[in-house]
């Protein structure tokens, strides 16, 4: 669409290792096929669907049935990857995600496409921050952020793999490869940067802004310790409880601020080992802006999230 | 080979035992939907012991034929057949709703054999059953894709969302069974949001729509256990019932939808339902 914003050299768009990965799938594995809303173009499926013409499941403007018609496939003998703009899918079909595909637990894969405020001016319906709150307390569905194209097709290569509903979240904000790091394992965060005065918790689009967090806080004597955690569902409890041990957490999300990431590290640190937690994300409906702009104003920036680390430093006890 | 009228006698044996079975269910757990297992029994006693081509002991059979139970809160009904037909044993049916039962009021696949998708919530079985059938169709399979609904439940526009994908993709193989006892939960369907001329507009979208007598075993076995043969669109089965069919206190009582009988009302069922 018009409005996203350029992708400049470096950083890249995940939506294309999404599509690359679906593709190479399913040369492999016949049982492959794409679900969408009339959203071809969005999710960048025009590949696929020269490809595989009959393998692509066009349900029209109906998010409802996209999501049942997913559980179906998956009872057929499918592998279903169902593929909407974010806010659609989990908002309009909610109910389908948490019976037909959750609770259900069937092998449906639902791929949140341009997920977070990617869609900027267009405004809080079209923002799909509140996604990880929703989805987080459904039993079964296993929750994957990719935070660069290597790690989104690790995700949708391990959803793939999985027996079992998963949610994936793809971006197309531009972000750049974050490097060697390590093989893919929901629930198994990796640690970015060493550090031990603080450590920031981060997800997705937001990982590659922590990092570049950290260098001037060093500069200032501020050791950050940066953790990727890659799934919010399973959450890797173990990296969370071990981050808390410096004393104090930020954690930063292109998300709601409440209920998604900073939540389910608050719910853990209080009930084992409280530290101050200084939460970063997007505090209800935003008002008008480019997703540029709704970063810097919200602290979803290096700027943002020093001076959040730099909060959470001053409450330590 | 045995011809469509020899599986009467045993759909006729069936329905009634379901129905008694079912009703002893609700009056010992006091709790369930007996106006609604009553107006589909027939059908579902067809589909199991006259139409559906499946093994009990195989549930997972990828070349099953498919039966989605979308009126998931008439678990007298589906529990009965599935506990007729072998996929488990009947003593599993004295523990409906108990604690960490695996009858829940609503059905779920992940603890009971037979069970397709986990339903409750209306307008939830027609558009899985639709992407049931596009697997079908996809991959050119024989095996056929069943779902009932209840009337009231059309009110919600997820059943229509599906209509539309299924009549425009042409799923023969997909056959949508209406339960049209014309009541809701609190009152008749056509005063709370009105659902006629229901034929008419199921065909609109794409649809061949039939229409019979809900508690007729013949005329149900004829048009279910007819084969897809060179028809192109899905097919509407709209089966005029009574709630609480076979119960003379109880039929045509939007009150049973969830009502449960005390004991005299139990006993006198029992009587009638011979």
């Amino acid at each position: 669409m018009a409005h996203a914003a350029p992708v400049q050299a470096g950083l890249h768009d995940c939506r294309e290792a999404w599509s690359a990965t679906l593709i190479a799938l399913a040369l492999a594995d016949p049982r492959v096929v794409a679900v969408v809303n009339d959203s071809v173009g969005s999710s960048k499926l025009g590949g696929f669907q020269k490809a595989f013409p009959e393998r692509l499941i066009n349900v029209g403007i109906a998010e409802q049935t996209m999501v049942a018609v997913g559980a179906g496939l998956a009872n057929g003998g499918k592998v279903p990857f169902v593929s909407a703009a974010a806010p659609f899918l989990t908002g309009r079909a909610l109910e389908q995600i948490k019976a037909d595909a959750a609770y259900s637990n069937v092998n449906v894969k639902l791929v949140g496409q341009s997920s977070g405020v990617a869609y900027g001016e267009l405004g809080p319906t079209h923002h799909s921050i509140e996604d990880l709150a929703w989805l987080r307390v459904l039993k079964n569905l296993a929750i994957l952020v990719p935070a660069d194209p290597a790690e989104t097709e690790a995700a949708i290569r391990w959803a793939h793999a999985h027996e079992g509903p998963v949610f994936i979240r793809v971006s197309r904000m531009p972000v750049p490869d974050l490097g060697e790091q390590g093989a893919y394992e929901p629930g198994r965060a990796v640690t970015l940067r060493e550090g031990g005065d603080v450590a920031i918790l981060a997800l997705g689009t937001t990982v590659h802004l922590a990092m570049a967090a950290a260098e001037p806080l060093a500069a200032e004597g501020i050791a950050a310790r940066v953790v990727n955690l890659r799934s919010l569902a399973p959450l890797d409890e173990a990296a969370v409880l071990d981050a808390a041990r410096t004393g104090a957490l930020v954690t930063v999300e292109e998300a709601h601020v409440s209920g998604g990431l900073g939540g389910a590290v608050a719910e853990v640190v209080t009930a084992h080992d409280p530290v101050p937690v200084e939460r970063l994300g997007f505090p209800g409906f935003v008002p008008t802006g480019s997703v540029e702009w709704l970063f810097d104003t919200f602290g979803l920036s290096p700027e943002g999230i020093a001076a959040a680390v730099r909060r959470a430093i001053a409450r330590k006890t | 080979m045995r011809l469509p009228n020899d599986f009467l006698p045993l759909i006729r044996e069936k329905a009634l035992w379901m129905r008694r079975r079912a009703f002893r269910m609700v009056y010992e757990a006091q709790l369930g939907h007996p106006g609604g297992d009553f107006s589909a029994t027939d059908i579902v006693a067809t589909l199991y012991f006259g139409v559906l081509r499946h093994d009990p002991k195989n549930p997972a059979d990828p070349n099953r034929d498919r039966f989605v139970m979308s009126k998931g809160h008439a678990t007298g009904v589906l529990y009965t057949a599935l506990a007729a037909s072998g996929f488990y044993p009947e003593d599993w049916l004295d523990t409906y709703m108990q604690p960490e039962s695996r009858l829940n009021g609503h059905p779920n696949r992940n603890y009971l054999p037979g069970v397709e998708t986990n339903t409750g919530p209306l307008g939830h079985g027609l558009p899985v059953a639709t992407g049931i059938a596009i697997a079908a169709q996809l991959d050119r399979a024989p095996w056929r894709t069943f779902v009932l609904t209840g009337d009231g439940e059309l009110q919600e526009g997820s059943n229509w969302e599906a209509m539309m994908t299924a009549g425009h993709r042409k799923l023969a193989g997909l056959t949508l069974i209406v339960d049209r006892n014309r009541l809701q939960q609190g009152a008749g369907t056509e005063e709370t949001n009105g659902l006629d001329p229901l034929d008419e507009k199921i065909r609109a979208f794409g649809w061949d729509v039939e229409v019979v007598d809900g508690h007729d075993h013949a005329a149900l076995l004829e048009v279910l256990g007819a084969p897809v043969g060179d028809r192109v669109k899905p097919l509407c089965v709209i089966a005029n019932t009574v709630k609480g069919k076979g119960v003379s206190f109880m039929e045509n009582k939007a009150a049973w939808h969830h009502g449960v009988p005390n004991a005299d009302q139990f006993d006198q069922a029992m009587k009638e339902l011979v």
